[in-house]
């Protein structure tokens, strides 16, 4: 019934093959697409449901939509945290444009194996979380919007423990909202 | 549509630097257009970034990362003309990706 389901909404035989806990996740995902599907977007979603459905891990919701740093740093796992100077945060002390603040941010522990941001005054805190494999170094630079002066908050995870480290960003004109 | 992606990987003292440059708007759902209607949540989730073929960071975000998002990563190691694929999945299922060599 579920392979009937996914041929309905054009799965390939690589998804019709795959194990059923894996057919009923990509059937939920495959439900999301069809909504997508009618408003036109076939020719991404044509190269979606080959190989990348597979490569894409699902949003964690719960961590992403937490409205409190403790409920989102649950969401992602990181309950006990160890303050620690081997996590460089390179960030403005002040921003000139809360929807653009730029964040570098290096870990020298060893084994890291994932980087968490958190903008501890945004609406929703958790603002990323990049997993590295043994190929990359936990190492990145990105752009985030803060809607108010506020800490911003870095997890790294490695060898089973969290880590942290906190940088403070003053805003002028906040960068959420119109 | 998705609008353009542009990479650049460099090798330099075996370090690999990756720099990507992503068009999105980034929606928060917060914010009112001219007319005072709220503009609908629309932001990339997911991102991935592989060498020849093997996946090095995956990367999940929030709307609060900054519209037309640029993003550095580094890899431990790396040769020129090694291939690297960027690429990324959005809250409306809508994707991109980057295809370039180490330079």
């Amino acid at each position: 019934m579920i392979g009937r389901k996914l041929q309905a909404i054009g799965a390939g035989s690589a998804e019709l093959r795959a194990t059923p806990s894996r057919r009923r996740s990509l059937l939920q995902a495959g439900l999301g697409l069809t909504v997508a599907r009618a408003a036109g977007l076939a020719g991404s979603l044509a190269g979606l449901l080959g190989a990348p459905l597979a490569a894409f891990a699902a949003w964690n919701k719960e961590a992403f939509r937490a409205k409190s740093v403790a409920d989102a740093l649950k969401g992602i796992g990181a309950a006990a945290l160890s303050p620690t100077k081997d996590l460089a945060i390179d960030a403005p002390e002040i921003a000139e444009n809360g929807a653009v603040v730029p964040i570098e941010i290096t870990s020298t522990i060893a084994s890291t194996r994932s980087l968490s941001v958190l903008a501890e005054k945004n609406p929703f805190p958790l603002v990323a979380k990049f997993d590295f494999t043994d190929g990359a170094l936990p190492y990145v630079k990105l752009n985030l919007k803060l809607s108010e002066t506020a800490d911003v908050r870095v997890i790294a995870e490695a060898d089973g423990r969290n880590y942290t480290a906190a940088q403070n960003v003053k805003v002028t004109i906040g960068g959420c909202g119109g | 549509m998705a609008g353009p992606m542009k990479m650049r990987a460099v090798a330099s003292g075996g370090v690999v630097d990756i720099r990507v440059l992503m068009t999105h708007p980034m929606e928060t759902g917060l914010r009112k257009d001219s007319d005072g209607n709220v503009v609908p949540e629309h932001f990339i989730q997911n991102i991935t970034v592989k060498l020849n073929g093997r996946t090095m960071v995956e990367g999940q975000i929030s709307q609060a990362i900054s519209r037309n998002p640029v993003f550095s990563f580094r890899l431990k190691s790396g040769n020129k003309g090694d291939k690297i694929e960027v690429s990324w999945l959005d809250n409306k299922g809508e994707s991109n990706s980057t295809q370039g060599v180490v330079d």
